[in-house]
């Protein structure tokens, strides 16, 4: 089980983090991070500084200020690398209590000779089963790795992963073969071919992912440290050039002035947290039970304009469900409840039971079950038994599309129109216009016709309907706020799709889908422009989730729908598609809403610290000293100070993220400009005063 | 008390006279936006029956094959070439012109440095001038510049016009880059059907109003102190309608339009104000007019709009005030600080004046800048360094819109959505070109600076001629002066002593630099884009042309371009204000 921890730091993470943040400070690290660096670079110079003075130098302020300084330069850095470390100690907590699911399990393994696996069993720890290996699992065993059944089929309880405790059935062949190391055979035999090395399944993937090893930039981060990076060389073109003005004006400027307003320029707020937005992202997904590949694939899941999705489970409750009967003309409507439910004793599929249930609810008919009689109750509260054996089930099948019961007076059959018609119309009867109209009318609201008949006469209809989940209407709603064009995807006809789009609130819907309908519909958005993403979890779907831009494969897909998306979804729920796309989101706008606060941040800065570089030589400057700061020395100190306590005030921001609202781009511009740019202006003008208060103190 | 009453009847009427021309300036600029557009959409317009035979006679003569269309490389290597041969054309001229007809006055050639300079200073739009037209030049040399000042401005609104058609492009390109256009004809087609016919006009304008055109050389007068003196003459009507037009701003004689020759009353002054920023506006009607996208030229507009008037208020409140250090001298200033300006034209024009030449990249001058009280020295300097706010014919825009991709991208981030502009993702190539393009203003001024403070300050003896008042002022001239010279403004705080080899060559340099970069820059970035795919918009996109998306393109040229100056401007106009 995921502990879903929402607390942001725990005291070993916490531990582990600041250990990291200081084996981060290693050159070859801090390179990664160029404004970081940059940081680094003067850290270094400001400790040279300190060493100088006490070789003599007078000229460059007592070391008690120069010491403060290059400790608060220290102390940022710390914090800059905390960030990350933190980001990266949560993500790797998360990862490493799934990957305890999958600890050394002994593993029952089919030997082969060459090609043939001979019927003999060794026991191996999980860690030597290699990819094409195959094992056997039988109840009550952990299954060892990721793989796919090929011989039997089992229960399956996957609580470990998912979290879900109702058991799932796993089997050979078809789109429900794959098993997940860690979970938990219930009943069953099957016999599993491993499909990954040891090492390169998904959570492995992921693992290295967030701890840093295979992380890469991803394009728009790049742009990012691009932008970031201009900024920095623009500071350093500022301060550098500042040397020779000083000296123009006479006016004597200290190294840890020189450098304290280099640092109080560059974003280094920004350039602290940015690492750790990125691994919070993919962490977010993970909290979520999405497996990203990369951190791209959250990034793209932000960019979606085209949301694919199955009706069943996503839009409709699983299945349909009788909602109405609708009686034939002169026959009473107490008997097509009867035949109805009696016809749907042995129906084990969900419309069937929905039946017994609806009639139920309806406190019109009753049915009682034991072992060895039916007995139904009808609402006159009248009851009939009928012995077991004395009825006869008739099965469904393919060819009389139709399924039933025979009891001793009656012969109860339902099914299709089409194939009812047929077996009245054999036997003489007509198929009443009255029931043929009802037919119609329910189909051309989205729902689905069966009728019922006894002793080949038709009693009446009942109406099956799609339900619609609660609340997706809403999601829709919020989904069209964000841009992105919501399609269904069904295999039925045109007029039930329409019907059901129409009520979900979709944009566009595809009728009686065949898995090449949706690679072509993917691929004619993709030639306009847009981004397209989807869930899938057949075989039949692999292509299409590879050409999408975002393709979510559920857990209990095949292997090769997990290889072909970019995601995996632990949960199997095809409402995560949603989800995956506010975590992508939210990501970009916490990359741009603290580059904004830290850029607008400079303006303060500035009028903290070029009056204190000047006004000893130039006093008339006092004008521009705003804030009515102390001293020189306690001004540049609290915008060094204030520069270094706002990258540890922001992590619980970075890592949580900011807010996605889906009020439309120009709105949430608004919102958000007014809150970190503005705030960003205004925030350290008071923060770098209270700090000058503080400072002051001292000198 | 009655004083008081004159004063405040001459600050209204002034005021007056600063809103006629701005609203005059609209006037003119929306349909003349409009006709821009259609010229570069090669639409039909009232001057092709004149134009079209002898467009063609010039592209027959030349060989110039206008049918074949050019992806963005193209254009820029068609677009260097040209600027190329004609520098070295200038070159030649300038440096030989004491032999060379049309030179009345005999006057001598320039130095190998000050021939540099100039040529660099024309072709680049700049019109820096370290120089004085009356004795420097014949009448030959001030031709080649008039030239000059046409063909810059016909390059920089032919190459704005290329990041137009490459903005509009939304199909991907099939097989290769995306074509857009053929440079010879824009630049042809801007010169002949834009800058000639408005220059015509206003030539005969002047003309009427008293302004010499004449090959013939100095007029002997008599002045009515008796005193006998020479006045220089020469084509000058000509040379000043296109001075304005193209925001070239390279006077004819050295006070430029002080001149009383070059600018004889109030209402040539009106005119030439006017003409200053006409085009730069239009190029962005005209942007509208290209991509069907009225609302993002109003957007456009509407923020150069709002940061020219944040410079050009307190400038003209600045000047009408007076001058504080001769206030404090007990002298009474009821027609503003007048030190430096002319009667005939008065504070509030003038300041007026200062901030249009500056935020333009023009650079002519009807007062002199080195006698504006420091904190309109600081706003005509913020104008150029920003250099945005209109900003040069075409290039105005093309500095505009890196702004726009880098508050694009913010901004983008913001919405939670990678940044695309016009529908075109901005990804980490752009965002590199967008990014050096930005740093090259900055660096240019703050480094050149630095450098002429240094040796200054380091080497009195060699570098103590450079400036008459030493202390911030003069750290303003130096600032100025580079500030002016990578802006291609041209305009000087005169105090600066700047035709030595020194000023000659670095002021060269960033010219050139702060001229081709900035152009290379973001006709890469549209071209790069134009190949992109097109992405449609949807409710999720960010669009640009809201007063959201305005608020935000201006709070990065505040942040980006201004702030970065900051420390820079603290000593220079600052220093001397609070002093």
């Amino acid at each position: 089980m995921i502990s879903k921890s929402n607390q942001l730091f725990t005291g070993a993470l916490v531990k582990e983090a600041l250990w990291q943040s200081f084996v981060k400070l290693s050159p070859g690290k801090m390179y990664r991070n160029p404004v970081m660096f940059t940081v680094w670079v003067g850290t270094l110079v400001m400790a040279g500084v300190c060493v100088w003075i006490l070789t003599g130098e007078t000229h460059q302020g007592s070391l008690a200020y120069n010491a403060t300084i290059t400790f608060i330069l220290f102390i940022t850095l710390v914090f800059a690398n905390f960030a990350e470390a933190i980001a990266e100690a949560r993500g790797k907590a998360q990862a490493d209590s799934l990957r305890k699911t999958r600890e050394e399990t002994p593993a029952k393994w089919i030997q082969s000779v060459g090609e043939i696996f001979v019927n003999e069993i060794k026991m191996v720890p999980s860690s030597n089963l290699r990819k094409g290996d195959v094992f056997l699992c039988e109840a009550g065993d952990i299954i060892p790795s990721d793989g796919e059944i090929i011989e039997g089929l089992a229960t399956i309880d996957e609580s470990a992963i998912t979290g879900e405790s109702a058991p799932v059935i796993r089997e050979a062949g078809g789109d429900k073969s794959s098993v997940t190391g860690g979970t938990k055979v219930l009943s069953d035999t099957i016999k599993v071919k491993v499909t990954t090395e040891p090492g390169e399944s998904f959570l492995d993937k992921m693992i290295a992912l967030v701890e840093g090893a295979s992380r890469q930039k991803t394009p728009n981060e790049i742009a990012l440290t691009i932008l970031l990076a201009g900024f920095t060389l623009v500071f350093i073109i500022v301060t550098v050039t500042l040397k020779p003005f000083a000296d123009y004006a006479n006016t004597p400027i200290t190294i840890a002035a020189f450098i304290s307003l280099f640092v109080c320029l560059i974003p280094t707020t920004i350039g602290g947290l940015l690492s750790a937005i990125g691994i919070a992202g993919m962490d977010r997904a993970l909290r979520a039970n999405v497996i990203t590949k990369s951190g791209k694939a959250v990034e793209t899941a932000g960019d979606i304009d085209v949301l694919l999705l199955d009706k069943t489970g996503t839009i409709t409750i699983g299945n349909r469900k009788a909602t109405k009967f609708y009686p034939a003309p002169g026959i009473k409507e107490d008997q097509l409840i009867k035949a109805a439910v009696l016809s749907s004793v042995a129906d084990e599929t969900p419309e069937g039971k929905s039946i017994v249930e609806l009639a139920k609810s309806l406190e019109k008919g009753h049915l009682i079950l034991d072992t060895t009689t039916i007995s139904y109750t009808n609402s006159g509260k009248q009851t009939e038994n009928y012995p077991l054996n004395e009825v006869a089930f008739i099965k469904f099948t393919a060819e009389t599309r139709c399924s039933g019961i025979n009891v001793p007076q009656a012969r109860i059959r339902k099914g299709a129109a089409d194939s009812i018609r047929k077996i009245t119309q054999a036997a003489g009867f007509l198929f009443p216009e009255a029931t043929a109209d009802d037919v119609k009318a329910i189909s051309s609201n989205g729902g689905t016709p069966l009728v019922v008949s006894e002793n080949e006469q038709v009693i009446g209809v009942i109406e099956l309907q799609d339900i619609i989940k609660s609340g997706i209407q809403e999601r829709f709603q919020r989904l069209r706020k964000m841009g992105i064009k919501t399609v269904m995807v069904t295999g039925d006809n045109p007029l039930t799709a329409k019907f059901i789009a129409e009520k979900a609130g979709v944009d566009d819907f595809i009728a009686e889908a065949k898995p090449e309908d949706k690679m072509n519909y993917i691929r004619s958005e993709q030639t306009g422009g847009r981004l397209v993403a989807m869930m899938g979890d057949g075989t039949n779907d692999a292509p299409a989730l590879a050409q999408a831009d975002v393709g979510v494969a559920m857990n209990s897909g095949t292997q090769a729908a997990k290889e072909a998306g970019n995601m995996v979804d632990l949960d199997n729920d095809p409402t995560k598609l949603i989800e995956v796309v506010e975590i992508g989101k939210q990501l970009l706008m916490t990359r741009g809403t603290l580059t904004t606060f830290s850029i607008a941040n400079d303006v303060a800065k500035y009028f903290a610290i070029v009056p204190a570089l000047f006004i000893t030589s130039i006093p008339a400057l006092q004008g521009l000293n705003v804030m009515n700061l102390h001293s020189p020395e306690t001004a540049i100190l609290s915008a060094v100070i204030f520069n270094a306590i706002i990258i540890p005030a922001l992590i619980p921001l970075a890592l949580k993220g900011v807010a996605y609202k889906p009020i439309g781009a120009s709105a949430l511009l608004r919102r958000n400009l007014l809150i970190y740019g503005l705030g960003g202006v205004l925030v350290p003008f008071v923060g770098i005063k209270l700090i000058d208060l503080l400072v002051s103190v001292f000198f | 008390m009655i004083s008081k009453k004159i004063n405040y009847s001459i600050m209204n009427s002034e005021i007056v006279g600063i809103l006629a021309m701005f609203a005059l300036l609209l006037l003119l600029a929306i349909p003349l936006g409009r006709y821009i557009g259609k010229v570069f959409n090669l639409e039909t317009t009232w001057l092709d029956s004149i134009f079209n035979p002898l467009d063609r006679l010039f592209f027959r003569l030349s060989g110039v094959n206008t049918a074949k269309e050019m992806n963005w490389k193209q254009h820029l290597t068609a677009f260097l070439t040209i600027n190329l041969v004609w520098f070295l054309l200038a070159m030649f001229v300038l440096t030989n012109m004491s032999w060379l007809p049309l030179n009345p006055d005999g006057n001598p050639s320039m130095s190998a440095d000050l021939a540099f300079n100039t040529a660099v200073s024309f072709i680049s739009n700049t019109n820096l001038q370290h120089y004085s037209g009356e004795s420097g030049m014949s009448y030959m040399g001030q031709l080649v510049l008039m030239l000059f000042q046409f063909i810059s401005a016909g390059c920089g609104m032919a190459i704005c016009a290329v990041v137009f058609f490459a903005m509009k492009t939304q199909s991907e390109s099939e097989n290769g880059e995306k074509l857009l256009g053929n440079f010879y004809t824009l630049f042809i087609r801007s010169c002949t059907r834009i800058l000639f016919p408005i220059s015509l006009v206003v030539a005969v304008l002047l003309l009427w109003y008293g302004t010499p055109m004449t090959f013939k050389g100095k007029e002997t007068m008599i002045t009515m102190q008796g005193d006998t003196v020479q006045v220089s003459r020469g084509p000058v009507a000509a040379f000043v309608a296109i001075k304005q037009l193209g925001t070239n701003g390279g006077g004819f004689f050295g006070p430029n339009s002080a001149h009383p020759l070059e600018n004889p009353n109030y209402c040539t002054n009106i005119i030439q104000t006017v003409l200053i920023l006409l085009i730069p506006i239009s190029m962005v009607f005209a942007l509208g007019y290209i991509l069907k996208r009225r609302r993002l030229s109003w957007v456009i507009f509407g923020v150069m709009t709002f940061g020219f008037l944040l410079l050009a208020i307190p400038s003209v409140v600045m000047e009408m005030k007076g001058n504080p250090a001769i206030a404090k001298l007990g002298i009474q200033q009821n027609m503003g600080s007048m030190e430096g300006k002319e009667v005939r034209f008065g504070s509030a024009a003038s300041a007026y004046w200062a901030i249009n030449t500056t935020c333009t990249s023009n650079g002519s001058v009807n007062a002199m800048h080195d006698s504006v009280t420091p904190l309109t020295g600081m706003f005509a300097m913020l104008g150029m360094m920003i250099n945005a706010f209109y900003g040069g014919v075409g290039v105005g825009f093309l500095s505009f819109y890196i702004f726009i991709i880098l508050a694009v991208f913010i901004s983008g981030l913001m919405v939670g959505r990678t940044p695309e502009f016009l529908g075109k993702k901005i990804e980490a190539r752009e965002m590199k070109i967008a990014m050096i393009i930005a740093l090259l203003h900055p660096f240019l001024i703050l480094v050149g600076t630095a450098i002429s403070s240094y040796l200054y300050a380091h080497d009195q003896a060699t570098y103590g001629g450079w400036l008459n008042n030493p202390g911030y002022h003069g750290f303003g001239e130096m600032l100025y002066e580079f500030t002016s010279s990578s802006a291609n403004n041209g305009s000087g705080f005169e105090g600066l002593g700047d035709n030595t080899p020194f000023w000659n060559i670095a002021c060269g340099i960033v010219m050139l630099l702060g001229r081709y970069l900035p152009i290379i820059g973001p006709v890469a970035i549209a071209g790069i884009l134009a190949n992109k795919k097109y992405i449609p918009e949807s409710a999720g996109t960010l669009r640009t042309d809201t007063t959201t998306f305005g608020v935000m393109v201006f709070a990065v040229i505040a942040l980006v371009a201004a702030l970065s100056f900051f420390p820079a401007l603290t000593l220079g106009p600052l220093a001397e204000y609070f002093h």
